[in-house]
C-alpha cells in the first residue's frame, strides 16, 4: 500500500506572496479549503487505496499543507528540504522532527543549497528529473544523485507560474509523463524527449496546465487530478488510467493542488 | 591578455540533460569563448559527469556577465589557489615536484594575484620572488641553491594562443606547406612582415627584431648573396649559426669555393677540401671575424654583412668542428645562454636549413613569436609545427631558393 504524508489545512491562508499565484487580497475561504482537502483525502483513501500519515499543522506556517515540499523519502531515509524563501524556512524544523519521530534516517544538504523536496524531484524507478532555477539549486542534484544512487536530469524551469517541477511535469506509473512543454527551455524539452519517446509524452494544453493538470497524484493505474481538466482526463484514460477529479481551487490560490498536498513515503 | 578569464566547474548529469551544451552555448552567445578541460563522462547512467571550463571574454565586464548567466546552471567558479614553491635543494637542481614550463604565455598566482611569468620558454622551471611579486623562467642548470621554484600544478595558468588577428600566412593553423604547394604567396607574406618589422625596428620599437638561424647549406646551395643582401638591407638583426656556416661563407669569399666546390663553376677544385681549414686558420691568426672584416680580409658575404650591420651573432659549436673559428662557443650551456639572451626582442624567426639550430632555436622561442622553418626535409618543419603554435609556418624547400625568392620579394635585383 502506498503511504502519503499529509497535513490538515487548519492554518492555511495567504499570508505572503512567493509565487505568481499568491495574492494576499485573494483570501482563502477556510471552510471551503478544509472541505476540499477532506474530499481529496477521501478519494485517496477510499478510491485509490492509499494510506495516510498525518502531521500536526502549525499556526503561522500556512504552507505546511504542501507536504510535497517536506523533503524526499526513499526507503527509510528522508532528506529534508531547505526552502529558498524565509517565509517557508521555519517549516524545515517541523518536517525534520516528524521524520525523526517516525524513525527515518534524516539527511540534509549543504546549508547554502536550496532544495524543495518532492516538489522539484520526480521520476521513474531509475531516472529522476530535477526542476531548478525557481526554487531548488541545480547544485543540489549531484549530491542527491550520489545519496540515492539515481540519475537525476536537471530541467530548468523558465516560467514563473510553473515554479516547482510538480506543477508542469508528472511521471506516471506506466512510464509516461504528463507535462507542459513550454515550462521548459529547448534544452530541457530535448532532454525529456531523449529519455521519453513521443508516445510516452502526454502533452497537457496550456489552459489545463494553468488549472494544475500536471499536479496529479498517480498511484498504480489511478490518477487523482484537479477538476476541470477534460483534455488531460481523456489523455490519461486513453492510456488506461482511471481518473478522479477533485476541486482544489482554494489551494490554487497558493499555487498548489493535489500532488503538492501529499508526499510519497515509500 | 589573460585578465578576462575564469575557470568554472560543472558536474552532475550534465550531458543527457544538455546542461553542458546550454552552458557552452551561453558562453558563445554572450561573446565569450571556452576551453573544455578534464571532461569526465560518467561510466554508467547514474554516474555523474564533470567538466572544467575555461571561460574567456574580450573584457572583464563581459566575463562577469557570462559568469552570472551560467552560474544558475551549476557552473561554479573554481576556488583558485596560490601556486606552491620550494627552495632549490642545490645549485643546478630543482625541487622534486618542479613545474616544467611550456612555450605558452603563463601566469602564476602569488598572494591572490596573477603574475605574468617572464622569459617564456619551454622545459624550464619557474623561479619566484614573492616579495617583489615577480616570476621568471630558469633553466635547470642555472638555478642556485635556495631559489624558490614553483612546484605542483595549482595556481598556474597557461593561455593557449589566440588566433593572430593579422590575416597572413601566420594566421592559419595548417602550418606546413608541402613541396607540392606554391611557396610564392607564403614567401610574399613573410616579406611583408619583414618590411613592417624593419620599419618598426628603425622607429625604435621593441620586439621588432628578425632572427635567422641557419646552416651551411645556405652557402652550398647558393643562398649566400641573397642572405648577405638581406642583412645589408637591415632585414636581419640576430644570427644563430655554427662554425660551418661562418667558415663556408668566408671560404667562399677567400677562395670562391664552399667545402672545396667551386661555387661559380660547381665542380671540385684541386685541394679544394682544404680551403675551409685554411680559412679557419687564417681567421684564427687574425683573432676574430670582426677584425677580419674590418681589415678587409673578408670583404663580402654573410659574415661581412653581419659585422658591418652590427648583427648580433651567436655561433654554437658542435662535436667535430674544425678550428673552431674565434667566437664559436664550445660550451653548449654557455651557447644556450647566449642564444636565450638574444631572443629577447625578436618578432620573427627564420629557421633555415639546419636541423640542429632550427630545433634548438625553436625550443627556445615562446609560442607567441611567428616562426618560419625552411628545410628540404619535411621532418624538420613538421617537428616544429607540432609544438602547437598558430604562428609557425613550415616550408619544404631548399634554403637558397627560399632566400633568393625572399630577397627578390624585398627588392633584391642581382
Ligand atoms: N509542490 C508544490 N508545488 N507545492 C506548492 C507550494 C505552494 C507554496 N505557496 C509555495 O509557493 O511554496
Amino acid at each position: 500500500m502506498s503511504r502519503l504524508l499529509v497535513c490538515r489545512p487548519d492554518y492555511f491562508q495567504i499570508d505572503y506572496e512567493i509565487n505568481p499565484w499568491m495574492r494576499r487580497t485573494n483570501a482563502v475561504d477556510p471552510a471551503r479549503a478544509i472541505g476540499q482537502w477532506q474530499a481529496l483525502m477521501d478519494v485517496l483513501v477510499h478510491d485509490v487505496g492509499a494510506g495516510l500519515e498525518q502531521m500536526r499543522p502549525v499556526q503561522g506556517l500556512p504552507d505546511m499543507v504542501f507536504t510535497a515540499n517536506a523533503g524526499v523519502v526513499v526507503g527509510r531515509r528522508a532528506l529534508v528540504s531547505r526552502f529558498r524563501y524565509p517565509e517557508r524556512q521555519r517549516e524545515e524544523a517541523y518536517f525534520e522532527r516528524w521524520f525523526r519521530e517516525q524513525g527515518y534516517e534524516v539527511l540534509t544538504l549543504d546549508k547554502n543549497l536550496y532544495f524543495e523536496g518532492a516538489g522539484d524531484l520526480l521520476g521513474f524507478p531509475d531516472t529522476w528529473f530535477g526542476g531548478y532555477r525557481q526554487r531548488s539549486d541545480i547544485q543540489a542534484f549531484p549530491r542527491l544523485s550520489e545519496i540515492f544512487q539515481r540519475e537525476i536530469i536537471p530541467l530548468e524551469l523558465i516560467d514563473t507560474r510553473f515554479y516547482h517541477l510538480d506543477t508542469c511535469f508528472c511521471p506516471l506509473s506506466g512510464g509516461e509523463v504528463l507535462y507542459f512543454p513550454s515550462a521548459f527551455d529547448s534544452y530541457g524539452q530535448a532532454a525529456i524527449a531523449q529519455r521519453l519517446p513521443e508516445d510516452r509524452r502526454l502533452v497537457v494544453p496550456e489552459e489545463e496546465a494553468l488549472r494544475f493538470a500536471c499536479n496529479a497524484v498517480c498511484i498504480g493505474k489511478q490518477v487523482v487530478i484537479p477538476a476541470a481538466c477534460p483534455r488531460t482526463t481523456q489523455l490519461l484514460e486513453s492510456r488506461g488510467y482511471r481518473t478522479y477529479a477533485v476541486q482544489l481551487d482554494e489551494f490554487m490560490k497558493s499555487g498548489g493542488a493535489a500532488k503538492c498536498l501529499t508526499l510519497a513515503l515509500d | 591578455m589573460t585578465a578576462s578569464q575564469e575557470t568554472v566547474f560543472l558536474q552532475g548529469h550534465i550531458i543527457d540533460s544538455l546542461i553542458l551544451a546550454k552552458v557552452l552555448d551561453t558562453i558563445l552567445m554572450m561573446g565569450g569563448t571556452f576551453d573544455l578541460q578534464d571532461v569526465k563522462i560518467g561510466a554508467t547512467r547514474d554516474a555523474p559527469s564533470q567538466a572544467r571550463i575555461v571561460v574567456r571574454a574580450p573584457s572583464s565586464r563581459v566575463l562577469g556577465e557570462i559568469l552570472r548567466a551560467i552560474q544558475p546552471h551549476g557552473a561554479a567558479i573554481e576556488r583558485e589557489e596560490d601556486c606552491r614553491f620550494e627552495p632549490a635543494p642545490a645549485a643546478g637542481v630543482f625541487p622534486d615536484q618542479f613545474y616544467a614550463t611550456t612555450h605558452l604565455p603563463t601566469q602564476i598566482r602569488l598572494d591572490g594575484e596573477w603574475v605574468e611569468v617572464e622569459g617564456l620558454e619551454m622545459d624550464l622551471g619557474i623561479c619566484v620572488d614573492p616579495a617583489k611579486a615577480r616570476a621568471r623562467t630558469v633553466p635547470m642548470g642555472a638555478v642556485t641553491a635556495g631559489e624558490l621554484i614553483v612546484t605542483g600544478r595549482d595556481g598556474i595558468r597557461v593561455t593557449p594562443l589566440a588566433r593572430p588577428t593579422e590575416r597572413d600566412v601566420f594566421g592559419f593553423m595548417e602550418s606546413v606547406v608541402s613541396s607540392e604547394r606554391p611557396h610564392q604567396p607564403v614567401i610574399a607574406d613573410i616579406a611583408q612582415r619583414m618590411q613592417k618589422l624593419r620599419a618598426w625596428h628603425r622607429q625604435g620599437h621593441a620586439g621588432a627584431k628578425v632572427l635567422l638561424a641557419g646552416g651551411p647549406a645556405i652557402v652550398h646551395a647558393g643562398g649566400r648573396d641573397a642572405l648577405a643582401w638581406l642583412v645589408d638591407q637591415g632585414y636581419v638583426q640576430v644570427l644563430f649559426c655554427g662554425n660551418a656556416l661562418a667558415a663556408h661563407d668566408m671560404e667562399a669569399g677567400l677562395y670562391g669555393t664552399s667545402l672545396g666546390y667551386g661555387l661559380a663553376a660547381g665542380r671540385s677544385v684541386p685541394h679544394g677540401h682544404e680551403h675551409h681549414l685554411r680559412t679557419i686558420n687564417r681567421i684564427r691568426a687574425i683573432g676574430s671575424i670582426q677584425e677580419a672584416v674590418r681589415s678587409g680580409v673578408v670583404a663580402d658575404g654573410i659574415m661581412a654583412a653581419c659585422v658591418r650591420r652590427d648583427v648580433k651573432m651567436v655561433m654554437a659549436g658542435t662535436i667535430r668542428d674544425d678550428g673552431p673559428l674565434p667566437g664559436v662557443l664550445t660550451d653548449s650551456m654557455e651557447a644556450q645562454q647566449a642564444m636565450r639572451a638574444e631572443i629577447h626582442g625578436v618578432g620573427l624567426a627564420l629557421l633555415v636549413a639546419s636541423t640542429l639550430h632550427a630545433i634548438a632555436t625553436g625550443n627556445l622561442l615562446p609560442a607567441t613569436i611567428p616562426t618560419v622553418c625552411v628545410d628540404v626535409n619535411p621532418a624538420v618543419p613538421t617537428k616544429l609545427a607540432d609544438r602547437g603554435s598558430f604562428q609557425a609556418v613550415g616550408l619544404v624547400m631548399d634554403a637558397a631558393s627560399f632566400l633568393i625568392e625572399l630577397a627578390r620579394e624585398l627588392g633584391w635585383r642581382p
